[in-house]
C-alpha cells in the first residue's frame, strides 16, 4: 500500500506542506521496496478551483491507497473517500518525521467534520 | 439598431454603476429606447438608484454533466479533458463537481459510451422590469456559487432587443468581465486618479486591447492627483470622453439612492456632454459599417 505525504519540496528533509490540494509536491512512498518518488502538484499550486480533485486524481493515479497531510478540504475528503484512499491528518515536521509519525500510530485518520481542522 | 455600450471598470468602487444608470436615464429621457443591463450578478446595485419596477422573475441555469453508471467504460477521458476538474475518474466510478463545470460541454462529446448526459443546474435568478421609461434587467447569483459567466451568459441571452443596451460590468480584468463586454460596440473604462485606480485602468487597457474592442475613458472624481493618470492617457493616446469632478454632494446623493442627474443640474450638463461623446463613437460606427456593406 503506497503512501502519499504532501510537501514543499521534493525531499525527504523537506517540511510537509499542510495542505493536500495546493502543496506543490507529492511525495509517494512504497513500503514493499521503502523506495520514494516525487510527483510534481505544481498546477494544482495555482488552480483557481479544484485543486484537491486533482491532487485526488494523481494520488489515485499512482494506485496510493493512504495520505499524509496537515488538513484537507470538502471536495478532496469526498473525492479520496469515494476512491477508498485513507487520510491522515495533523502531520507536522519534515517528510520523513510525518512518516514516522504514522508509522507508530501518532497521526488520527479524519473524519468528514474534523478534515479543515488539523492545523 | 441595436447598440450595445458597456460602463467597466479594473477597479470596483470607480463608479460603474453611477455612470451607467445616469446614462440610461439620460438617454430614455431624451426618447431613446434604452435598455440597462446590471451583469454585476455578484453583487448588482443598478437597482438602488434607477428603482425598477420587477416584472418577471426567471431562474437561470447551466448545464452540467451527469453520467450514466451503465454506460461508462470508466476510461477516464473525461476527467483529464476538464480543465476545471469538474470530474474525478476513479477506478470504479467518475464522481462529478457540478459547482466547477463550465458548461463546456467537451466531456459530452468527447465520450466513447455516450455516458453522458447534459442536465439543467439553477445558479441563480434573472429579473426583468421597467424603471420609468428605461428598461431594467439584472442578474442575481446564487449564494455560494464559485462561478458568474454561465448566469452573464444566461442573462445576455433573455435580453429583449433594444436601441440602445447599456451594460453595467462587474469590477476587474477576468471571466465575468469579459463575458459582460464582448460584441459590444463600445465600452466606457471608468477609472479615477489615485494609484490604485491608475494600475488597474492599466490593465483594463490591456484587457479591451487583447479584446481588440474601442473604449474611452471616463475620469470619475477628478481633481485629486490627476496627473499621473493624464499622463497614462496621453502616453497611451487614450480618448478621454468626460471628467467628473469630486464633489460631496455626489456622495450624498448616491448615499440616498438618487441619480445625480435628476438632483444636480451642472452634472446633468456633464452628463449630457459625455452622452453626446458616445453617440458620436457609435454614429461613426454605424456609419463605418453601412459603408463597408455598400462597398
Amino acid at each position: 500500500m503506497k503512501i502519499a505525504i504532501t510537501a514543499q519540496e521534493p525531499s525527504l528533509d523537506s517540511l510537509i506542506d499542510p495542505r493536500f490540494g495546493r502543496a506543490p509536491w507529492l511525495m509517494i512512498y512504497d513500503p514493499t521496496d521503502n523506495s520514494w518518488h516525487s510527483i510534481d502538484n505544481s498546477k494544482g499550486l495555482n488552480a483557481a478551483h479544484g485543486a484537491g480533485i486533482q491532487a485526488a486524481q494523481k494520488v489515485v493515479d499512482q494506485q496510493v491507497t493512504a495520505i499524509i497531510t496537515g488538513a484537507i478540504g470538502p471536495k478532496a475528503y469526498r473525492s479520496l473517500k469515494a476512491a477508498n484512499v485513507q487520510i491522515f491528518h495533523g502531520a507536522k515536521g519534515s517528510v520523513a518525521q510525518a512518516l514516522e509519525a504514522y508509522q507508530t500510530g501518532d497521526l488520527a485518520e479524519a473524519d468528514e467534520d474534523d478534515a479543515t481542522g488539523g492545523i | 439598431m441595436n447598440q450595445h455600450v458597456a460602463i467597466a471598470s479594473g477597479k470596483g468602487g470607480t463608479g460603474k454603476t453611477t455612470i451607467a444608470a445616469n446614462l440610461a436615464f439620460l438617454w430614455a429621457r431624451l426618447g431613446r429606447q434604452v435598455l440597462y443591463v446590471d451583469c454585476d450578478v455578484e453583487a448588482p446595485n443598478g437597482h438602488i438608484f434607477l428603482h425598477p419596477k420587477i416584472e418577471q422573475r426567471l431562474p437561470a441555469t447551466t448545464t452540467v454533466p451527469q453520467i450514466a453508471k451503465d454506460l461508462c467504460g470508466l476510461c477516464g477521458r473525461c476527467g483529464s479533458f476538464c480543465h476545471y476538474n469538474a470530474l474525478l475518474c476513479l477506478p470504479d466510478q467518475v464522481l462529478t463537481f457540478p459547482e466547477l463545470c463550465h458548461g463546456c460541454g467537451g466531456c459530452i462529446r468527447l465520450c466513447p459510451h455516450q455516458a453522458i448526459s447534459e442536465v439543467p443546474r439553477e445558479i441563480g435568478r434573472i429579473e426583468m422590469g421597467t424603471a420609468g421609461s428605461v428598461n431594467f434587467a439584472s442578474g442575481l447569483l446564487n449564494i455560494g456559487e464559485a462561478m458568474s459567466p454561465p448566469l452573464i451568459r444566461s442573462l445576455k441571452n433573455s435580453l429583449i432587443e433594444s436601441d440602445l443596451t447599456i451594460i453595467d460590468a462587474p469590477p476587474g480584468t477576468s471571466c465575468p468581465v469579459i463575458e459582460s463586454i464582448r460584441h459590444c460596440d463600445y465600452t466606457l473604462l471608468v477609472t479615477e486618479p489615485t494609484p490604485f485606480g491608475l494600475n488597474d485602468l492599466q490593465l483594463a487597457v490591456e484587457m479591451l486591447r487583447a479584446l481588440d474592442q474601442p473604449f474611452g475613458v471616463v475620469i470619475n472624481r477628478a481633481g485629486l492627483d490627476d496627473r499621473p493618470l493624464l499622463d497614462y492617457c496621453l502616453k497611451e493616446q487614450l480618448p478621454i470622453l468626460a471628467q467628473l469632478p469630486d464633489d460631496r454632494r455626489v456622495a450624498e446623493a448616491y448615499s440616498r439612492g438618487e441619480l445625480v442627474c435628476s438632483v444636480l443640474t451642472d452634472f446633468q450638463q456633464l452628463f449630457a456632454a459625455l452622452l453626446a461623446a458616445v453617440d458620436m463613437v457609435l454614429q461613426q460606427k454605424k456609419a463605418n459599417l453601412t459603408t463597408g456593406r455598400a462597398s
